[in-house]
């Protein structure tokens, strides 16, 4: 047997070859995503006079703050209630948009178009979006004169506004698009075949969804997760302007410890966070091989 | 009230999808209970859009498709009791191979434990006993195939449907599975109805070939009728084994006529029942290609035959027990002989030799 050329090479030199390959990525990542991280995580051991100066060494003192105060518990719990809140809404609704736009619109135009409908919202700021629920759900809002105008309510509803109904309601809309783009993906590449050989079988609307579609777009349902739950969870501006300062996150936390100079205690949350997420990731990660439903 | 008859009456069924044009033009065929029915033409003469229609999951345009005495047009494949097996199998991907063959009892509400008996005992008959738990993407084509096949005949349907079982296969394997789909018909006792486009299988599988063009049914017969005593030029030139010509009628002469050909002998014709021929017109005939005989001019014609054809050698292939001599003895058709091996090289021609194409007077057959 002839050897191949790649057998030729030199295993020296056919590692040269795999690091030019991953390069690009290399060079974007390192000074941009570990490094930060390095800074963040040294940061976080370093001592501090109280007035924004940073000592180096060594200490556990910020991270023994975080842990014994009862405050983080707190923003966890309501960071993980806005977490599950929006999950469930963006997954359902993500979830059924995919479906129909899969399965429902036979032409393929029309799906394309109402799937970049999808993305309208994301032509303007994250910021523009937000206030622009403020007419629609505050005091003297849309819904409310609707409400009152048809005579369902007698007093305006306060917790349309500037509550943790806002919040979750801000949430969805801004990220559900992160659900269907992945659902989507993994629901169009079913074989149309296995859904006719599914009502050959004799299998209903319902089974065919429970036993054919909704397993077989797990990988992208987990990359939703993945996008909701991460970008929900490192979130503080939704919590702050859509609660108007009711509801705090983990986040808005140590943005208000940077505001104060307590960098290390930040960085401590910080890192403490990057290890809640990595664990959250890595849990659906266990769940769904995404990596082989990808290349399937 | 468990009807169990598998017999298929078609009534002048036409599908158009267009409104405009009728991919299935008004077929009528009866297929009877527990036969094995071939349907084959080439892509696009409706073929597949027949078996999805029986299958309930195309409805007719017009037409009537009645299975075991009831029309079943409109209602569900369950309702049916059609089960198909589709091209590329389309196999769950995501379940085993047991759960996929226990899919549909599992959507017919059946307890876990009944219908993965029932699934093992199928397992069983496809020979699929050690891959049970295994996913369609660790199998092979062949395996897929009986999975399918396993997966359709589960819930013991008095139809099943294949639309191109044997193609994603390659040619051994697809003879095997060839004997192993007829095993299976034999052993269930229900209606196949089998689309290809594959002459060989055809006539290899089916009591009945159904021969389409364009939507409509060009002949039906048994597989033996359709090969050897086909209706008119597209079906003898599509199963393929016959040499087709054509020529004016130059005598009738009782049970025979002359066809006028630029052989100096012309050629004898028998005339069949259904061949109503006079002098000057234009007609088809087909003379199978191992009837042809090649001799060497001058010398005789073997006995009974009397038509013999100049001809060159254009080719010549090997074929292992016989030898494909390729001639131009018709200008514009082609025109093969089957010469069996010995004979062949008894006195072996070479490209380019002269030689008279002659058959014996009773086998040239007259096409519509």
């Amino acid at each position: 047997m002839q050897p191949s050329p790649s057998q030729n090479l030199s295993p020296s030199r056919s590692n040269l070859a795999g690091w030019l390959y991953v390069s690009p990525l290399v060079l974007v990542l390192v000074p941009f995503f570990v490094a930060p991280i390095l800074v963040v995580l040294a940061a976080s051991f370093f001592a501090t006079d109280g007035f924004g100066g940073l000592t180096p060494g060594f200490t556990l003192v910020s991270y023994v703050e975080v842990l014994h105060s009862a405050l983080t518990l707190k923003l966890y719990l309501a960071t993980i209630k806005f977490t599950v809140l929006t999950w469930v809404f963006t997954l359902v609704i993500g979830f059924f948009v995919a479906y129909f736009l899969v399965f429902h619109v036979r032409n393929q135009l029309l799906a394309i178009g109402l799937f970049l409908l999808c993305t309208v919202p994301f032509w303007t700021s994250n910021i523009i979006r937000m206030i622009s629920w403020i007419p629609l759900l505050g005091k003297e809002g849309l819904i409310n004169q609707a409400l009152l105008g048809i005579g369902v309510i007698r007093q305006p509803l306060e917790v349309l506004l500037f509550s943790d109904l806002a919040v979750v309601i801000a949430y969805v809309h801004q990220l559900t698009i992160f659900m269907i783009v992945p659902i989507f993906n993994s629901m169009a590449r079913i074989d149309k075949k296995l859904i006719e050989a599914a009502i050959d079988a004799g299998a209903s609307r319902f089974d065919i969804m429970r036993l054919i579609v909704v397993p077989m777009s797990k990988s992208g349902i987990a990359l939703g997760t993945i996008f909701v739950v991460s970008i929900v969870m490192g979130d503080f501006f939704v919590v702050k302007v859509m609660s108007g300062g009711g509801s705090a996150s983990v986040v808005s936390a140590f943005y208000e410890d940077v505001g104060v100079l307590q960098y290390p205690t930040a960085a401590a949350s910080a890192v403490l966070l990057t290890l809640v997420l990595v664990a959250i990731v890595s849990l659906i990660l266990r769940t769904v091989d995404i990596r082989q439903e990808i290349t399937r | 009230m468990k009807n169990d008859r598998g017999d298929i009456e078609l009534a002048g069924v036409c599908k158009s999808f267009d409104g405009a044009t009728n991919v299935v033009d008004g077929v009528n065929l009866k297929i009877a209970d527990g036969a094995y029915c071939c349907f084959i033409g080439p892509s696009g003469c409706g073929k597949t859009t027949i078996l999805r229609m029986i299958a309930g999951h195309e409805d007719p345009t017009a037409g009537e498709i009645v299975i075991g005495g009831q029309n079943v047009v409109g209602l569900a494949p369950v309702q049916r009791r059609t089960a198909m097996m589709f091209q590329s199998y389309a196999l769950f991907p995501h379940l085993t191979v047991r759960e996929n063959i226990a899919f549909a009892l599992r959507v017919r509400g059946q307890s876990k434990a009944d219908r993965l008996r029932a699934a093992d005992a199928m397992i069983e008959k496809v020979r699929l006993s050690q891959f049970a738990d295994r996913l369609p993407a660790q199998l092979s084509g062949g395996q897929q195939q009986r999975v399918a096949l396993a997966r359709a005949a589960i819930t013991e349907p008095r139809v099943l449907l294949l639309d191109e079982p044997l193609s994603a296969l390659d040619e051994q394997l697809r003879v095997q599975m060839r004997q192993e789909l007829r095993r299976m018909q034999q052993e269930l006792g229900i209606t196949f109805i089998h689309v290809t486009h594959t002459q060989l299988e055809a006539i290899a599988l089916a009591d009945l070939v159904v021969v389409m063009e364009q939507g409509k049914i060009k002949q039906a017969g048994a597989a033996r009728d359709v090969y050897a005593r086909p209706h008119d030029r597209y079906v003898a030139e599509f199963m393929g084994g016959q040499n087709v010509l054509s020529g004016r009628v130059e005598k009738v002469n009782g049970a025979s006529f002359t066809l006028a050909q630029a052989a100096p002998s012309g050629i004898e014709v028998p005339l069949q029942a259904r061949a109503n021929v006079s002098v000057g017109d234009k007609v088809d005939i087909a003379v199978r290609r191992d009837d042809v005989a090649l001799v060497r001019p001058g010398r005789d014609l073997p006995p009974g035959c009397t038509t013999s054809l100049p001809s060159r050698v254009l080719a010549i292939e090997y074929q292992g027990y016989f030898v494909k001599v390729m001639l131009d003895t018709v200008p514009d058709d082609e025109f093969v002989a089957y010469v069996p091996e010995k004979t062949f090289f008894a006195d072996p021609f070479t490209v380019g030799d002269v030689v008279m194409a002659t058959w014996a007077n009773g086998s040239a057959l007259p096409l519509a």
